[in-house]
């Protein structure tokens, strides 16, 4: 008797009716969480959202369920609070970096606060926390999720209250402000100090301009238009010498590197104009540019100031994956005591103590204890390796089933993780990289503009006098100043990205777009990626007419406890209707044996269940290398088997053949075990496949592609990928995935759906075919400006609304893509 | 039209008033959340169902008595 996956999914009883009044998910059957809210009782789903609840009631802060608009985000399991290491938070070492100190006593701190979903949440922690005796302020900033944070450290401590906005249910951890938020606000603030000072000037030139026109057209005294003219360079000057900064030193800063970007037309084409018109107003007469010139400084910060903001925000997004402390050890002293040190402090030779589902902090030698480590993130493989006493272990591995004591043999730059960082940071700066649409194009555009005015010049100048040919000079320069040009990518760009992030793609880097729409290979990264990463259950098979349902409900009774990726497949696929064990043992690597109903029952390796009942062993010959059967029994024999294997994620598959009929290469790269990775290779659909790969492997593998001229895009999750990550043209981490690979990615999938990949393919081309179009347009418009410059045909009103107009166009036709 | 010669320098003038407003706007932070005080308008601050502001309601009012 067998059943797959699915069945077993409906013969799970239906989630209860009532859902949960904190976090809204259902609460399970069977379960008698409730909390007083109101006078009235209302249902939890667990321990966690209780505590919260109460401690929210407690506060009188109910107010907060009024009030919100999303339902709040469940607590992650109330870690006690020792534990979390907050303790370390208050010491004076660890605070320099993140605290600031004003006056004697006051110190002030920036926190990020995770689990802020609505208002109401922002009104919860300022109240509670206000409260706080000790708590001089606290302030949320709803849109960036960050708290500022100042205390009198007499009366309360930083850990306390950290832990107090853990008791109502969110986290919040300290960031150093000055590495990215300082610099953020100050390049915001000075970014809209010169938009503020361009866009007033330039409605004020524009005004003014308009009566000079009609002023041409009507006929206006001279006396009016000389101060007209006048008032409008007055206006200009602080746009010009003050907004248009930024431009000027980044061209400079191309022009010292040897490099045409897009800046150094732009800022030719800024002081060409302003020159000629401050030049012609003193002269009394000829052509001014001073609506142009500001209109177009203007046009160019607020696309400047979309990209900026965009990019902000992602970076805010990405900041707050990254939790800037406590890596912390338990170290056991001389007297065989606990106490809790960063990870920076241990010395090769301590002794620590790791529980099960803490992170390995160093690498080092088992010296008491035996347990499951799980090194997924390090190398790929996903099932938790067993680990006997005097085996050693890696850094940055997590203990999965019982506590361990380590000697610590290895810290600091001699590990394993260090190894790792260290190919990255050769990786990321050997990345090759595609020169960028606008970039090359810029360049010739510079080269031929420089080269055409030359031409004019010299033309005009032999033909009649030198100070026509220099009026027909500059307003050839002006005309084919290159404001579509240059909005041409910012714009495309600003709006793709903010569509995507609307799906869960978040693009952490400028050139990400660009780069994938020229991707020629795509690789995967195979545990976590591909795969959930964590086994589940994907067969039942029982024996002597045990139900499939019962099979899993008993040994998911003896795994309720378990840390090990197995025992939590087999409670999830078991759901909620599980009897009580008593008496429950874990022997390590092998099983767990536990009283239900007065039976005893053993779940684990076979020959380990097979014991109990004292019955030979009996072994799965349809073994396949990626799937793991665990065994159920009890005193007569083998009750059941579990089939057990890291599944593909769902629309896989489709994403894998999807991208292929794009006209991708898909290839799949793993340090997993080459059968494993053959097998979710064959599901997939993925034709080249290789497995047991170091880091070293992956990269070697990718250099050779990138030799043979491929653009590679690459997707992971681990640790072990990073070094790939950034040696690839462009590559997208998963959303749950290491902060190394957040780190080295130019993508993150938030969402963690493959489909939205093939999402973002499609985006980036169209956002590549918007580009082009853009270019193809504003190229168009200076081809026919220039001749009619050249001839010294164009009047200042006809540029100036061809400008407008060129620019209002790649404008829009940019914001079609976030329509999608 | 002589008149032009005062009204435009005031219009300037005007200008670079909101021109220091916006810049002051900017500089004492009040474009860092654009979202939050919307909301934050809305939440009671002085609910006497707080315990604290009870308190404080209760001294009021013995207070004024």
């Amino acid at each position: 008797m067998s059943a797959s996956a699915e069945s077993l999914a409906s013969t799970v009883p239906a989630p209860a009716e009532s859902a949960c009044f904190h976090c809204g998910l259902p609460v399970p059957a069977g379960t008698h969480y409730a909390a007083l809210v109101d006078g009235q009782r209302q249902p939890m789903c667990c321990h966690g959202c209780e505590a919260v609840a109460e401690a929210i009631v407690a506060a009188g802060l109910t107010d907060f369920y009024r009030h919100r608009t999303a339902p709040s985000r469940r607590p992650e399991d109330l870690i006690p609070e020792p534990l979390r290491g907050l303790a370390l938070y208050d010491r004076p070492d660890l605070q320099k970096s993140f605290v600031r100190a004003e006056g004697e006593h006051v110190r002030e701190a920036a926190l990020i606060l995770e689990g802020i979903v609505c208002a109401a949440c922002v009104w919860l922690n300022e109240r509670h926390v206000n409260y706080l005796p000790g708590v001089l302020e606290f302030r949320v900033n709803y849109s960036t999720h960050r708290a500022r944070l100042r205390w009198d450290e007499r009366q309360i401590k930083l850990s306390e209250i950290l832990a107090a906005i853990g008791a109502i249910g969110y986290v919040a951890h300290p960031f150093d402000p000055d590495r990215q938020e300082a610099l953020q606000k100050r390049e915001r603030s000075v970014a809209l100090r010169r938009l503020a000072v361009a866009g007033l000037g330039s409605m004020q030139v524009m005004m003014l301009a308009v009566g000079l026109y009609v002023g041409d057209y009507q006929g206006m005294e001279d006396w009016i238009r000389e101060f007209l003219r006048w008032i409008c360079l007055i206006l200009t000057v602080p746009v010009v010498t003050y907004s248009a900064q930024s431009f000027y030193r980044a061209a400079w800063r191309d022009l010292r590197r040897r490099q045409l970007g897009m800046d150094v037309p732009v800022s030719l084409a800024i002081l060409a104009a302003f020159i000629a018109s401050v030049w012609y107003t003193g002269q009394g007469g000829g052509e001014i540019y001073y609506d142009s010139v500001t209109m177009f400084v203007f046009f160019l910060l607020t696309g400047r100031f979309l990209e900026m903001t965009a990019r902000h925000r992602a970076a805010q997004i990405s900041e707050a994956l990254v939790r800037m402390l406590p890596a912390t050890a338990t170290r056991l002293n001389a007297a065989n005591e606990e106490e809790i040190v960063p990870i920076a402090e241990l010395a090769s030779g301590d002794r620590v103590l790791v529980r099960p589902g803490a992170t390995i902090p160093a690498d080092g030698r088992i010296i008491e204890g035996a347990s499951s480590v799980d090194e997924s993130l390090l190398t790929g493989e996903s099932l938790p390796l067993p680990r006997q006493l005097g085996e050693g272990l890696i850094g940055g591995s997590v203990n999965v089933e019982s506590p361990l004591v380590m000697r610590v043999e290895k810290v600091g730059a001699d590990t394993v993780l260090s190894a790792i960082s260290r190919l990255l940071d050769r990786a990321q700066s050997e990345k090759p990289r595609l020169a960028l649409l606008a970039d090359r194009i810029a360049g010739g555009f510079v080269a031929a503009l420089l080269a055409v005015a030359a031409v004019v010049l010299v033309a005009w100048w032999s033909l009649s006098d030198f100070d026509t040919a220099f009026r027909i000079t500059l307003s050839v320069l002006v005309v084919t100043c290159p404001c579509a040009l240059s909005l041409a990518t910012p714009t495309a760009i600003v709006a793709a990205t903010g569509a995507l992030t609307r799906l869960g793609v978040l693009t952490t880097r400028g050139h990400a777009l660009e780069t994938l729409a020229r991707a020629t290979h795509i690789i995967f990264d195979k545990t976590g990626t591909l795969t959930f990463g964590r086994p589940q259950v994907a067969a039942v098979e029982t024996s002597s007419g045990l139900e499939a349902r019962r099979g899993l409900a008993l040994a998911a009774a003896l795994e309720r406890g378990s840390e090990h990726p197995v025992g939590r497949a087999l409670a999830e696929a078991a759901g909620e209707m599980v009897p009580a064990a008593m008496e429950v043992r874990n022997t390590p690597g092998s099983g767990i044996e536990g009283w239900i109903e007065g039976r005893c029952y053993r779940v684990g390796r076979p020959e380990f269940v097979a014991a109990l009942s004292q019955s030979p062993a009996t072994e799965r010959d349809d073994f396949d290398a990626a799937s793991t059967w665990v065994a159920l029994g009890d005193e007569t024999g083998l009750l059941a088997w579990f089939r057990l294997t890291d599944t593909l994620r769902p629309g896989a598959a489709a994403a894998v053949q999807a991208l292929q009929t794009r006209g991708l290469t898909v290839e799949l790269l793993s340090g997993d075990r080459p059968e494993a990775v053959a097998h979710i290779a064959h599901e997939a659909g993925i034709a080249t496949a290789t497995g047991g790969l170091s880091p070293q492997d992956k990269l070697d593998r990718l250099r050779e592609l990138q030799r043979r001229g491929a653009v590679v895009a690459m997707v992971g999750d681990g640790v072990n990928d990073a070094p790939v990550l950034a040696a690839a043209q462009v590559s997208l981490a998963m959303g749950n995935g290491t902060q190394l690979a957040h780190a080295s990615a130019d993508m993150i999938l938030l969402s963690e759906k493959l489909e939205h990949l093939v999402g973002g393919v499609d985006m980036a081309r169209r956002t590549l075919t918007i580009m082009r179009e853009n270019f193809a347009w504003a190229i168009g418009y200076n081809l026919l400006a220039l001749p009619l410059a050249a001839g010294g045909w164009l009047t200042p009103w006809m540029s100036a609304i061809g400008m407008s107009f060129s620019s209002l166009l790649v404008v829009l036709n940019a914001l079609r893509l976030r329509r999608w | 039209m002589r008149i032009l010669y005062l009204l435009i320098p005031m219009a300037l003038g005007v200008v670079g008033v909101a021109l220091w407003a916006f810049l002051w706007a900017v500089r004492t932070g009040q474009f860092d959340d654009l979202e939050g005080p919307a909301h934050r308008i809305l939440m009671d601050d002085d609910d006497p169902r707080i315990p604290r502001y009870r308190a404080e309601v209760e001294k009021d009012k013995s207070l004024s008595e």
